[in-house]
């Protein structure tokens, strides 16, 4: 331990008290979320009383909602169905409703993960390749390309979305996965590049040549020893694109309406009879972002480390 | 280099353009040659709607009729306070908080975890959710709000003085962490000799922290704040879902308008007009910006 530090330590008391607040300021910055996560565990009455109930029953109303399109019945009808066959169904029933099919909800949960990993995947291996090449080799206007590389990051979405929209309508790539994961991988590769070349710039060269006096060709140098090496860069660029390719909206709203739309554009339209289904919004919400924050609490060190690192490079 | 020509295999050279070719490709389709597009539709009087039509070449015509139009002025001073507040208010509680969690206490660094969770969220679903908490009926905010003051009814989103408010707060609360993170990185930077010397030198805690650690901090916080600036002039999809631009245009945005001219009204030439202007402001002042924050990293 460093103990000529010690007497720079905070005293044990400023260190109590910063640790007070920043306890006060997390518990307030998580109500917002836990407050989703509950409000999806109650029924449609309870979201809607107020005060806001803080105790309240379980119900898994708003998940039922979630994954069902139902529709509203007389009595006398509700009446000559046979008993219902399992709990979600006299749920449903008990709501004066009958259940007339599953939601569009899992495709559009699927389509934002096939997209998410799709364009995940091809923007880490492009931005890889082109981050070894920046940091190995004389490139020429190699901080130019860099800068251009970057800078495509300033344009507002919506100013190239009508270009994109013709081109991609003449191209038959609207409304497709492969058409979103494209334009996502190219929307993340600017920030993949620019990380993972830092991380390639830190590896030595020495061990890529090693392998190559070895017998390895460059090629297989590159995948055999550098990639496994940039393992963690990869990890910490790879959350990057996820999150990004995941929470995207602007795109995929106008870009996307049938087939590939994905959740984020899907999830205001659950509002459901009378604007007033929050469990099921709830629900919806709940399950898109338990992901990530899942993924944040595990990930944590490649990620606050990535968020510092991509911000604080030139 | 004639070493090098012993190795199997591409030579470097070709290996380095295999390497760049792609991205740079994929790059110029998508990215480059749509921002060409759009500066050429600019100077059009082009509806994608209509697409029998040939588009006229009109010259400045579309840049004139943006720049006399007082809405777009409207829509700017509304972005203008959003940005405002938002990087002000993020500087501060940003940079409060880093300076807290820099006492390196216990649990730390699960706090910082949970404290940064909200910026990981999608913003357009964090928005959809906002609405519930802004109800005024039945939502939680102001119902803690009532809590502690009583303002009697109120309508966060609903009311036109205060829905340039209710973006604010969601944009602070999601991003806040950004700053945070930016800062603390700063923070961990300064060499302790820095406050060795000082404490040495009968520096008061007051003084290390005007002469010592604020300057160290600064070009971070600075940084930080240039990445949310760039990110809330572009805002749009989080104000979308939890206002819509209203009520009225109260908060309309001005990518929220870009984005009415160029897919409700499919005015492609004039909203083409109007991103590159947008574009060519990000792009001034963030040079500016830059320039001004390399002056004061120098000093």
């Amino acid at each position: 331990m460093d103990t000529s530090r010690s007497y720079l330590e905070p005293s044990s008391f400023s260190k109590k008290l910063a640790a007070t607040i920043i306890i006060v300021y997390t518990v307030i910055t998580l109500i917002p979320i836990s407050w989703m996560v509950m409000t999806s565990f109650k029924n449609v009455n309870s979201a809607i009383s107020y005060p806001p109930e803080v105790l309240f029953e379980p119900s898994l109303e708003g998940y039922v909602n979630l994954f069902t399109n139902r529709s509203r019945q007389s009595q006398e009808y509700l009446d000559s169905l046979p008993a219902p066959e399992n709990w979600y169904e006299e749920l449903v029933r008990s709501r004066e409703m009958v259940i007339t099919g599953p939601s569009k909800f899992l495709g559009r949960y699927s389509n934002s993960m096939i997209i998410g990993f799709g364009s995940t995947f091809a923007s880490v291996f492009l931005g890889a390749l082109a981050a070894y090449a920046f940091s190995r080799f004389r490139v020429p206007l190699k901080d130019d390309l860099l800068f251009f590389i970057l800078s495509t990051r300033m344009f507002p979405p919506i100013a190239v979305a009508v270009p994109i929209f013709i081109m991609y309508r003449k191209l038959g790539l609207g409304d497709t996965h492969l058409g979103m994961i494209i334009l996502y991988t190219v929307v993340n590769l600017s920030l993949a590049v620019w990380l993972l070349k830092g991380f390639m710039d830190e590896i030595p060269k020495e061990y890529e040549e090693a392998a190559m006096i070895d017998g390895y060709s460059r090629l297989q140098a590159f995948f055999k020893v550098v990639l496994p090496q940039a393992m963690t860069g990869i990890a910490a660029t790879a959350i990057f694109c996820m999150i990004f390719s995941w929470n995207e909206y602007a795109f995929a709203v106008l870009l996307t309406q049938f087939n590939a739309q994905t959740a984020p554009p899907f999830i205001p339209t659950i509002i459901g009879e009378g604007g007033l289904d929050w469990p099921a919004i709830g629900a919806g919400t709940t399950l898109f972002l338990l992901p990530v924050m899942i993924f944040t609490i595990i990930l944590r060190k490649h990620l606050l480390r990535g968020i510092t690192f991509g911000a604080v490079r030139k | 280099m004639s070493v090098k020509k012993k190795f199997k295999g591409l030579s470097d050279k070709a290996v380095a353009w295999l390497f760049i070719g792609p991205s740079v490709f994929l790059l110029l389709a998508i990215n480059i040659y749509p921002l060409i597009y759009a500066i050429r539709m600019s100077f059009t009087n082009f509806y994608a709607n209509k697409i029998g039509r040939e588009p006229q070449f009109v010259g400045l015509k579309n840049y004139i009729k943006v720049l006399n139009k007082e809405a777009i002025w409207e829509k700017m001073q509304v972005t203008a306070n959003f940005m405002f507040w938002t990087l002000l208010l993020q500087a501060v509680i940003g940079l409060g908080l880093a300076l807290l969690l820099n006492r390196k206490f216990k649990g730390n660094e699960l706090l910082t975890t949970l404290i940064v969770l909200p910026m990981m969220l999608s913003p357009a679903v964090v928005g959809v959710f906002w609405t519930y908490l802004y109800n005024p009926q039945v939502g939680l905010f102001n119902y803690v709000v009532n809590f502690f003051y009583d303002f009697g009814s109120f309508d966060m989103i609903g009311s036109s003085e205060l829905a340039p408010w209710s973006i604010v707060i969601v944009d602070t609360w999601m991003w806040t962490p950004f700053t945070m993170l930016i800062c603390l990185a700063g923070l961990r930077s300064v060499p302790n000799y820095l406050y060795e010397a000082a404490e040495v030198d009968r520096a008061s805690k007051w003084q290390q922290f005007i002469y010592i650690t604020l300057p160290s901090v600064l070009p971070f916080l600075l940084l930080a704040l240039l990445f949310r600036g760039i990110e809330n002039f572009k805002m749009f999809d989080m104000v979308v879902e939890l206002t819509s631009g209203g009520p009225g245009s109260a908060t309309e945005l001005a990518s929220i308008n870009l984005k009415r001219e160029a897919f409700e009204k499919w005015k492609t030439g004039y909203s083409s007009a109007f991103a590159v202007i947008l574009f060519v402001t990000i792009f001034g002042f963030g040079n500016v910006y830059v320039k001004v924050m390399n002056k004061i990293k120098e000093r």
